[in-house]
C-alpha cells in the first residue's frame, strides 16, 4: 500500500518534458519532504529496489522520447513519422518487443559523453506482422541524424543474428544521415560488421530495406545487399555522396531528390524497386507484401486462405493475344486475370518495363511471376530487363517460391548500345537464375518465343517442369521475314517463302511435336492448368550438385 | 491488298479451329417464349442460308432467329473481329477486310464475293453500315440475292431524307417546316436557317443513329454545326449532303414500327417512346408511351402505314415522330431498317421481327392481322455502352472487358442483345454498344424494377460504361412519373451527370461495407494454412473512412456470430451478414433485418483503397486504420496537378483536326482541336484564355484517354 502510493506519487510529476532526467527523478523521490515520511523507517534495500523501478519506469519513458520533442516536431514538419511510429504502424498493434532500449553510445571524444540518448539512433526489436514474426531496426533521425555509431550497428547486429536463429525475416527502416563521424572507424567497422550479416542472411531470411530519409554514404550497401529496397517518394534518398560532394569534384549541380530520390532509383538506376507515397502509405503496403513471402528458407512458400476458385475457367484470355503477331497487348491483363483476385504486387513496375516481375498467388500460394511485356520494346529481352528478371528469379529460388513464367519475346534486343554495355554478359545472368533455379517451374509461352530468348525464358531445356504453348504460339529460332531473307537469300519468290516458313513455325506445333512444349492449351484453361500443376509440384524434390557456391556471371 | 486480307482470315481460322474443339459460346440459348405471335412452321419453304452483312450484337440477334428457323447463317467479319461473338454463333464466317468499317463492313466488293463463295440465298444488313445503302440493294438484286429489307426503289424514297418528306406529305403525314432540299454550303445553311427561324436542325440526308446532327440556334452555331455533321456525314454514311429544317424545342421522340409483306399486309406494331436521349442519340426507350392514348395511337400507326403503302414498302421499318406537349405530332423521317431499339416492341407484341423480316423476304404473307397487335406489359430498353457518362453524358472509352457477366442467370423477364463476351474488346472502330438491355413486366413499375436490380447485377469491368446514368435515369423522379422529353437529360442534370448523390443513410451503407471489406481482407491475412501464425484474439477493427467526397467517418467493425457489426461516428449501428466473400463481384448481403444489400466490388487494396459499385455509381473509399489515421496529418500534401493549362483528350480517338499554333492566342471556349472516335467529332475547346505554349499532337494521331494533346503558357 505504502509502496504502491510512493510509485504512484513519482509518476506524476512531468517528467516527461524534461528528458533524460531519469536519474534526478529517483532523487526526487527521496528529497521531497512529502515522500520522506512514507520512506522513513524502509530498510536501504528496499528503499533502492523502489529506486530502481522508478527509475527503470522513467527511463523507458524517456526512451519513447529519443532525442526530444523539438526534434521530433521538425521530423514531422519534414513529413516523416518518428522511428517508433514507423515501428508501430508497421507491426500487428501491441506486439512490438524492443531490444536494447537502455543501450547508450561510448564515445568521449569531442564532448559526446555530455550528449547521451537511450537506445541510441536506432530502436531494434521484433514483432509480428499479420501473426508472424519479423525482426525490424528502424533508425531514429532525431538522435544524432539516425547516424551509425557502434552502438546502433551491434544493436542492428543483435536482431539479425537472431532472426538467423529462428528464421525470420529482417526489415529495415532506414533514415540515417551516415556514419557516427565522431566515432570514427568504430562507426565503419559497424558497417561493414551489417554488412557481413546481410549477406550470410542473403539467401536463408528474406531482407528488406525500406528507405524512409536519407542513406548516404557506406550505408547504401546494406540496403542494396537485402533482397528488396523500397523507398518513399520525396522523403527518401539514397547516395554515395551527397550534392556537395558531387559540386565539389565533377561540378555538377544536382539536388538530393535528382541525385538519388524514390524516382530517380525506381525508374532509372534500378537501385529500388519499388516507391510509395508516404510513410504510412509504405508502412501498410510492406505488411501486405510480406504475406506473400516465406519466414525462411527453410520454409515452403506460404499458401493463404482464397475465395478465388482454382477452376476458374478465363474466358477473357480467350481473345488476348492480337490477330496480327506484331500488335501489342498488355501482358499484365493476362497475369492480373491468371492470379487470385487480380492481386499482383509488382516488382519495379518502372524500370525495364519490357519485363514484368512481381508476386501473386495462386489457390492461395504465393508464386513469382515473370513475364514478357510485348507493350514495350515488343517485350524483348535487353541488360536491364534480363538483369531485373534474374535477380527476381533467383529470390523466388531462394525462398521456395514457384516461379510461373509468361513468354512473348522476340528476343534480345540487337545493337551497339547493348553489346557495348555486355548484354552477353548481363543477359547470361537471367539465363543463370532459370538454370539453377529448383524451385517448382511452369512456362506459358503465349506467343513469340524466338531465339536464344526462347531458351532463356524457362524453357523445357533449363528445366522447366510444365511447359505449355497457348494456340498463338511461335516457336522458332526467329521471325519469318528474318529468317526467310537468310534462308532464301536472293531468292525472287520471297512472299511465298515467307508464307510457307509462318505456314512451317509460326505455331506451336513444332515444339510440341519435339516434346518442348507439354501440351498446346486454351488460354482460357490456364489458370485452372497452373493450379493443379503448382499442387503436384508442392512435393518436387531437386538438388543441384554439392558445391562451395556457384559462380554467377557478375 | 485483298489476297493478303485472305491469308491473315486463313491463319485465324487455324486458330479458330483449334479452339473450337472446346468453344461452348457458340450455342446461346433463345429462349422464344416472349414470340407468342410469330411461331416457327418448320413445314414452311425458307432460305437454305443467309448472309449477316453486320457485326455485333445486331448480328448476333439475326443469328438467333436463323437457328430458331432452321436457317444456316454465314457470319462476315473485320479482321480484328476475327474471334468475335457472332463470328462464333454463325454456322461459317468469312473475313472482309481490315478494321476500318469503310474497308470492311462497308465494302461491298467484299460483302459480294462472300456472298459469291459461301452461296447465301439472302442477306440481312442489321442497322447502319449497308442497311439503307441503295447501291448495295441493287447488287443484290442483280445477282438475284434475296435484301432482307425493303426493296430498294423504298430505300431510295424513304432512305434520302428529302425525298421522304415530300412523299410523306403527299400520303397525308404531318411534317415539320423545312427546307426539302441540299444545302450548298456554309452561307445557304445560314440564309435557309434564316428563312426557317432558329432554331433549326442540321442534318445529314443519308443520316441517322444521331450522327451527323447538329442543332443551331444562330448563325454561328448553324455554320459550325453544318461544317462538323457534313464531315461526319462524310466519314459515317460516305454521302456529305445536309438539310436543315424547324427544330422543335422540347418534344418527346416517338416512333411507330411499322412491319409489311409482299401481298399488300401492312400493319404497325405500335409505338416506342424514345425521347432519352443525348446528342440525339437514343439512351433509355420503352414500349409502350405514356404519353399516347390508343387514339393518338391509332392516327400515328395510320399514318405510318398510309406512308409505308405509298412507297410499296415491304419488311420492317420505323416511322419517327416528334410529339409536342399537345401531342400534335410531325413525321420526322423514316428507317427502313430493323431499328436498333425493337426488341421492346417485340416485348409487347410477341412478333420476332427479325423472324417476320426473313418471312417477307422469301415472299410468305404476315400470318397476324392488325387487330392481333395488342399490348401485352411493359418493356424497357437500357442502352449500355462503353463510354463516360460524366463527360457529356457520354464520351466513348475504349477497352477489353476483363469481367463480363450479363444478369440474366437469376433473373426473370430480362433480356440482353449483346455481341461481345468476357475479354471481347471494344475498340475505336466500331459503335461503343455493350448491350441493350430490355426488362419486361406486366406493367411499367415492374418493368422498372427489374431493370435496377438488372443494372445492379450486371458485371461490366476493364471497360468504362454508363451503368450509373442508365440506374439513376430509371429510379429518378421525373422518369419514374414518365414526364419525359428529349430534352430530359438536359433538365434533369442541368451540370451534367455527376453520378448519383447519396442520402445519409446509403451513405452509411457505402461506408460501412468499404469497412467490413477491409476488415475481412485483414482477418483473412491470418488464415495461413502452410505454417502456424500466431493465433489473435482481435476480432474488431477501429478504421477511419474517407467517404467519396473525402468526408471522414469513425468506424469500429466488430465481427460477430458471422456478422459485422459496424459502428459509425459513434452514432449508427449497421449489422452487414457475413455471407460474401472477396472474391464476389456482385456482393449480395443483407443489412439489419434483411434489407437487401447489393453492391459491387470493383476493385480493393492493401492500401485501404476500394473502389465499390452502389446503386449504379462507383465510389472511391479509403479505409485507414486508426494508428495511422492518428499521424496522417504528418503526412506530405500531394500535389495537384493544374489542368487549366493543357487541353487533354477526353477519349481515346484519332485527331481529326488542329486549329492552333504555337504561339497563337487563344480566347476561352476557343476551338483548338477535334477529335474523332466511334464516328463522333468531339470539339476540344480553351479552358481560359492564353498563348499556346506547346502541340503534343498532330492530325492523322491516335490518342489515348487523358494524353496532353496541347499546352497552355
Amino acid at each position: 500500500m505504502l509502496l504502491n502510493q510512493a510509485l504512484r506519487y513519482t509518476l506524476k510529476p512531468n517528467y516527461l518534458s524534461k528528458a533524460r532526467l531519469g536519474l534526478n527523478a529517483c532523487n526526487t523521490v527521496l528529497n521531497n519532504k512529502n515522500t520522506r515520511s512514507y520512506t522513513q523507517g524502509l530498510s536501504p534495500s528496499v528503499i533502492n529496489s523502489l529506486k530502481v523501478k522508478s527509475t527503470l519506469k522513467n527511463k523507458r519513458e524517456e526512451a519513447l522520447l529519443g532525442g526530444g520533442q523539438k526534434r521530433i516536431d521538425a521530423q514531422h514538419k519534414k513529413g516523416k513519422l518518428t522511428a517508433r511510429e514507423r515501428v508501430n504502424l508497421l507491426l500487428d498493434p501491441g506486439t512490438f518487443v524492443e531490444y536494447d532500449a537502455f543501450m547508450e553510445h561510448r564515445c568521449t571524444d569531442f564532448g559526446m559523453q555530455k550528449e547521451k540518448y537511450l537506445g541510441d539512433s536506432v530502436i531494434t526489436g521484433r514483432g509480428l506482422i499479420n501473426g508472424r514474426t519479423v525482426f525490424v531496426f528502424s533508425q531514429d533521425f532525431t538522435v544524432f541524424g539516425g547516424s551509425l555509431s557502434s552502438v546502433h550497428a551491434q544493436k542492428i547486429c543483435k536482431i539479425m543474428d537472431q532472426a538467423m536463429l529462428v528464421g525470420a525475416p529482417v526489415i529495415g527502416l532506414n533514415d540515417s544521415g551516415g556514419a557516427r563521424i565522431q566515432e570514427g572507424v568504430e562507426s565503419l567497422a559497424g558497417y561493414a560488421d551489417i554488412f557481413q550479416r546481410n549477406v550470410l542472411s542473403s539467401g536463408v531470411v528474406p531482407q528488406i530495406s525500406l528507405i524512409m530519409g536519407p542513406c548516404a554514404g557506406g550505408a547504401v550497401y546494406s540496403p542494396a545487399l537485402t533482397d528488396f529496397t523500397f523507398m518513399v517518394n520525396d522523403t527518401s534518398y539514397l547516395f554515395i555522396t551527397g550534392p556537395d560532394v558531387v559540386k565539389s569534384v565533377t561540378g555538377e549541380d544536382v539536388t538530393q531528390q535528382e541525385l538519388g530520390g524514390a524516382k530517380v532509383h525506381t525508374q532509372q538506376s534500378g537501385v529500388a524497386h519499388l516507391a510509395f507515397e508516404n510513410d504510412i502509405d509504405a508502412l501498410v503496403r510492406l505488411r501486405s507484401f510480406m504475406n506473400f513471402l516465406p519466414q525462411s528458407n527453410r520454409e515452403q512458400a506460404p499458401v493463404r486462405k482464397s475465395d478465388d476458385p482454382a477452376d476458374r475457367v478465363v474466358l477473357s484470355l480467350d481473345q488476348l493475344v492480337p490477330l496480327d503477331s506484331a500488335a501489342a497487348y498488355d501482358m499484365k491483363e493476362i497475369i492480373l486475370a491468371t492470379v487470385d483476385e487480380k492481386d499482383f504486387f509488382e516488382i519495379m513496375p518502372e524500370y525495364a518495363k519490357n519485363i514484368l516481375v512481381g508476386f501473386a498467388r495462386m489457390n492461395g500460394r504465393t508464386v513469382g511471376i515473370v513475364a514478357n511485356q510485348p507493350k514495350v520494346a515488343a517485350g524483348c529481352l535487353d541488360i536491364n530487363s534480363s538483369v531485373k528478371g534474374a535477380r527476381f528469379v533467383r529470390f523466388c529460388d531462394s525462398f521456395n517460391i514457384p516461379i510461373i513464367t509468361f513468354v512473348d519475346v522476340p528476343g534480345f534486343l540487337p545493337g551497339t548500345a547493348q553489346e557495348y554495355h555486355g548484354i552477353i554478359r548481363h543477359g547470361a545472368k537471367l539465363l543463370y537464375a532459370y538454370a539453377e533455379a529448383t524451385v517448382p517451374k511452369i512456362t506459358v509461352i503465349t506467343r513469340k518465343a524466338y531465339g536464344g530468348a526462347y531458351d532463356v525464358m524457362s524453357s523445357k531445356h533449363l528445366r522447366g517442369d510444365c511447359n505449355y504453348a497457348w494456340p498463338t504460339a511461335e516457336v522458332a529460332v526467329m521471325g519469318a521475314q528474318g529468317a526467310v531473307k537468310i534462308i532464301f537469300k536472293g531468292s525472287s519468290n520471297i512472299n511465298e517463302k515467307e508464307a510457307e516458313y509462318i505456314d512451317k513455325f509460326a505455331n506451336p506445333f513444332p515444339a510440341a511435336t519435339r516434346g518442348f512444349v507439354d501440351d498446346i492449351i486454351e488460354p482460357r484453361m490456364t489458370r485452372k492448368i497452373i493450379c493443379q500443376d503448382l499442387e503436384l509440384l508442392s512435393t518436387k524434390k531437386l538438388t543441384n550438385p554439392e558445391k562451395k557456391h556457384d559462380n554467377m556471371p557478375l | 491488298m485483298q489476297a493478303n486480307l485472305f491469308r491473315v482470315s486463313k491463319q485465324s481460322f487455324l486458330v479458330t479451329n483449334l479452339l473450337r474443339y472446346q468453344s461452348t459460346s457458340s450455342g446461346v440459348p433463345i429462349d422464344r417464349s416472349i414470340y407468342f405471335l410469330s411461331k416457327i412452321d418448320k413445314d414452311e419453304p425458307k432460305f437454305n442460308k443467309i448472309l449477316i452483312a453486320n457485326r455485333g450484337e445486331i448480328a448476333c440477334r439475326v443469328i438467333k432467329s436463323c437457328k430458331a428457323m432452321g436457317i444456316k447463317s454465314v457470319a462476315v467479319h473485320s479482321d480484328v473481329d476475327y474471334n468475335s461473338l457472332h463470328v462464333k454463333m454463325a454456322d461459317e464466317a468469312i473475313c472482309i477486310g481490315p478494321a476500318q468499317s469503310i474497308k470492311s463492313y462497308l465494302n461491298i466488293d467484299a460483302i459480294i464475293e462472300a456472298i459469291r463463295q459461301t452461296k447465301s440465298e439472302a442477306v440481312h444488313p442489321g442497322y447502319g453500315f449497308l442497311s439503307e445503302n441503295m447501291e448495295f440493294a441493287r447488287r443484290l438484286a442483280e445477282m438475284s440475292v434475296e435484301f432482307i429489307g425493303p426493296s430498294s426503289k423504298s430505300i431510295m424514297a424513304m432512305g434520302d431524307k428529302i425525298m421522304s418528306k415530300r412523299i410523306a406529305k403527299q400520303a397525308g403525314v404531318s411534317i415539320i417546316p423545312g427546307f426539302d432540299g441540299v444545302i450548298t454550303d456554309e452561307k445557304h445553311c445560314i440564309e435557309i436557317a434564316n428563312q426557317i427561324t432558329y432554331p433549326v436542325m442540321i442534318k445529314a440526308s443519308a443520316g441517322g443513329g444521331g450522327k451527323g446532327m447538329r442543332i443551331a440556334w444562330n448563325d454561328e452555331e448553324a455554320v459550325e454545326g453544318y461544317r462538323l455533321s457534313k464531315a461526319e456525314a462524310a466519314s459515317s454514311f460516305g454521302d456529305d449532303r445536309m438539310l436543315v429544317e424547324k427544330f422543335i424545342d422540347n418534344p418527346r421522340h416517338i416512333e411507330i414500327q411499322i412491319l409489311g409483306d409482299k401481298h399488300g399486309n401492312t400493319l404497325y406494331l405500335n409505338e416506342r417512346e424514345c425521347s432519352i436521349q443525348r446528342r440525339n442519340q437514343k439512351v433509355i426507350e420503352e414500349a409502350p408511351s405514356v404519353f399516347i392514348d390508343p387514339e393518338t395511337r391509332r392516327k400515328m400507326g395510320e399514318q405510318a402505314v398510309a406512308l409505308a403503302r405509298a412507297v410499296g414498302y415491304t419488311s420492317a421499318g420505323t416511322c419517327e415522330f416528334l410529339v409536342d406537349s399537345q401531342r400534335k405530332f410531325y413525321f420526322l423521317e423514316m428507317n427502313t431498317r430493323l431499328q436498333v431499339e425493337h426488341p421492346i416492341s417485340e416485348c409487347i407484341t410477341g412478333v420476332d421481327i427479325v423472324q417476320e423480316m426473313i418471312r417477307v423476304a422469301k415472299g410468305h404473307s404476315l400470318k397476324f392481322k392488325q387487330d392481333d397487335i395488342k399490348i401485352n406489359g411493359w418493356a424497357i430498353e437500357s442502352r449500355v455502352y462503353a463510354e463516360d457518362p460524366y463527360k457529356n453524358f457520354g464520351l466513348p472509352s475504349i477497352g477489353r472487358l476483363s469481367s463480363y457477366k450479363e444478369p440474366v442467370k437469376n433473373l426473370k423477364n430480362v433480356r440482353c442483345d449483346s455481341g461481345i463476351e468476357e475479354g471481347s474488346e471494344i475498340s475505336i472502330f466500331y459503335d461503343p454498344m455493350i448491350c441493350k438491355l430490355v426488362t419486361y413486366g406486366p406493367n411499367r413499375q415492374t418493368a422498372l424494377d427489374t431493370m435496377v436490380q438488372a443494372l445492379d447485377n450486371y458485371v461490366i469491368r476493364g471497360v468504362t460504361n454508363n451503368i450509373a446514368l442508365l440506374r439513376d435515369i430509371v429510379t429518378e423522379e421525373h422518369f419514374v412519373k414518365g414526364d419525359i422529353s428529349t430534352k430530359y437529360l438536359q433538365k434533369v442534370y442541368p451540370d451534367g451527370f455527376k453520378g448519383k448523390s447519396l442520402n445519409k443513410e446509403q451513405n452509411n451503407n457505402l461506408v460501412a461495407m468499404a469497412a467490413v471489406i477491409y476488415a475481412k481482407d485483414l482477418l483473412r491475412s491470418r488464415e495461413i494454412l502452410s505454417s502456424t501464425v500466431e493465433k489473435s484474439s482481435v476480432k474488431n477493427f477501429d478504421f477511419y473512412v474517407f467517404d467519396n467526397s473525402q468526408k471522414e467517418h469513425k468506424c469500429r467493425v466488430e465481427k460477430k456470430d458471422g456478422k459485422f457489426v459496424v459502428i459509425l461516428d459513434d452514432a449508427d449501428t449497421l449489422t452487414i451478414d457475413d455471407s460474401f466473400t472477396l472474391f464476389d463481384e456482385v456482393i449480395d448481403t443483407s443489412l439489419g433485418d434483411n434489407q437487401k444489400l447489393t453492391l459491387q466490388l470493383i476493385s480493393k487494396e492493401s492500401s485501404g483503397n476500394i473502389n465499390l459499385q452502389y446503386l449504379g455509381t462507383k465510389y472511391n473509399l479509403k479505409v485507414v486504420i486508426k494508428n495511422a489515421y492518428d499521424l496522417l496529418k504528418y503526412m506530405p500534401k500531394k500535389k495537384q496537378i493544374d489542368l487549366s493549362s493543357v487541353v487533354v483528350s477526353p477519349m481515346p480517338g484519332i485527331v481529326k483536326s488542329v486549329a492552333v499554333q504555337v504561339g497563337q492566342m487563344i480566347n476561352e471556349g476557343g476551338e483548338i482541336c477535334t477529335v474523332e472516335a466511334m464516328k463522333m467529332q468531339n470539339k476540344l475547346i480553351a479552358s481560359r484564355a492564353g498563348k499556346i505554349k506547346k502541340i503534343n499532337t498532330k492530325v492523322g494521331e491516335q490518342v489515348e484517354e487523358g494524353k496532353v494533346l496541347v499546352e497552355l503558357e
